[in-house]
């Protein structure tokens, strides 16, 4: 038996659904724009850029993630319990889910298209340091990796490290450099 | 109704080889990169709800696809298939539906099957989430030496196969949550507490692998003591 191409069977699928009323297009309109254009990785780097500037919520984000980014506005789908972890000079952290993609939704989107790879998705807590070297990370040997794999409903968030030659600058000018791939740790920050 | 069946473990692919060369990440990449992707999402999410089911029956129903249906159209393929899953399982399609509709969208005349009976879980949460409070003490504290159990699921686990049999340390006492392994079947909530648990590499993958810790959130159910 020939195989239904993907875009066909969505279409028919919909189809089904939507002419015996089970199903009304506006809300898959809704769900569609929220995260095309609501919810995604402008969030999180507004929590990064507050948490640069302000030493107070940076501690307040760190011992309780879900509670700090929710000051922020940020909660919903995939962001019923959010654990920070915090990039510094000796601590690399990464995350990933091996089994699906889970990913902090409120705060990143949805995931990227790396983050949803095979290659990434198993490879990355065998041989980590190989795997962000090959993603364009380079990391000096005496790095010490932590890999967060997220088998349950918490939902890791990195806190990247603020780069050098941004001391004076301010939340807004600091958010537009935290780009999405910062916050799962598989890039740096760079000024 | 009962969707309790094994999963291929195809979706078990943690410490797997043979996949190659991790991608290089695109800046700016659209959300969605073809329009099907983003009403097969859409779709998933509405799937859940009109089955009756929830989100682990949804990842077992994805859990449970063969190798095709999980890798060749990507994550909303498989997305897509899931929500097949769900609606076949709750007798809210007829298997042969979409198949069948395919083809008459594309110029063809065959006969549909009629929508059949609903059958959907005689099942709820008992709130919303997963998170809940539980009166059990929890049985490991920070600092503990746990192992993670060796088993063969009889359905849905989120205790990957690469940390069986390994032994690490407790670092995180996370929330209580509802198991997946029975809430996907509809056999109840059996809250536990969750810890997260970290692996030194070379426990896992042996002397020779790079060194780094893995960090994991199991089941209380999912460990015992280590010796």
């Amino acid at each position: 038996m020939t195989r239904v191409p993907i875009a066909l069977r969505t279409e028919a699928l919909e189809q089904l659904l939507v002419e015996r009323g089970l199903v009304d297009p506006k809300v898959m309109d809704g769900f569609i724009k929220m995260y095309e254009t609501d919810v995604g990785p402008l969030n999180g780097a507004k929590v990064v850029a507050k948490a640069w500037t302000d030493p107070e919520y940076k501690a307040r984000l760190l011992e309780n993630g879900t509670a700090a980014v929710a000051e922020l506005g940020f909660r919903g789908p995939q962001g019923e319990h959010i654990v920070v972890v915090e990039n510094t000079p000796d601590v690399h952290n990464v995350v990933v889910c091996t089994l699906c993609s889970c990913y902090p939704w409120p705060l990143l989107g949805l995931p990227p298209a790396w983050y949803k790879d095979p290659a990434y998705r198993a490879r990355v807590v065998k041989e980590p340091r190989t795997v962000l070297a090959e993603m364009g990370l380079q990391l000096a040997d005496d790095v010490q990796i932590q890999v967060w794999d997220s088998s349950s409903e918490v939902r890791y968030f990195v806190l990247p490290e603020r780069p050098a030659g941004t001391e004076g600058f301010t939340e807004e000018q600091l958010a537009p450099l935290v780009t999405r791939d910062t916050m799962a740790g598989v890039a740096r920050v760079m000024a | 109704m009962s969707n309790v069946q094994p999963a291929t473990g195809i979706h078990d692919m943690g410490g797997t080889d043979g996949w190659g060369r991790a991608p290089v990440p695109v800046p700016n990449e659209p959300v969605f990169e073809d329009r099907w992707q983003a009403r097969a999402f859409a779709l998933a999410l509405l799937s859940m709800r009109l089955s009756g089911t929830n989100l682990d029956a949804f990842r077992h129903a994805m859990d449970r696809l063969d190798r095709a249906d999980y890798l060749d159209d990507g994550y909303y393929g498989r997305w897509l298939h899931g929500a097949e899953n769900l609606l076949y399982d709750s007798s809210i399609i007829a298997p042969g539906a979409v198949e069948a509709r395919a083809t008459n969208l594309s110029g063809g005349r065959v006969e549909e099957p009629p929508a059949p009976e609903p059958n959907k879980p005689d099942y709820a949460p008992t709130a919303a989430g997963s998170i809940r409070s539980v009166e059990a003490p929890q049985k490991y504290k920070v600092g503990d030496r746990v192992r993670a159990k060796t088993v063969e699921p009889a359905g849905h686990t989120r205790l990957p196969r690469y940390v069986m049999g390994h032994e690490g340390t407790v670092v995180i006492v996370e929330p209580a949550q509802l198991l997946p392994d029975t809430h996907a079947h509809f056999q109840g909530e059996n809250a536990q507490w969750v810890y997260t648990v970290r692996f030194d590499s070379h426990e896992l993958f042996g002397a020779d692998a790079e060194r780094f810790d893995l960090n994991i959130d199991l089941y209380e159910d999912y460990l015992e003591e280590a010796a």
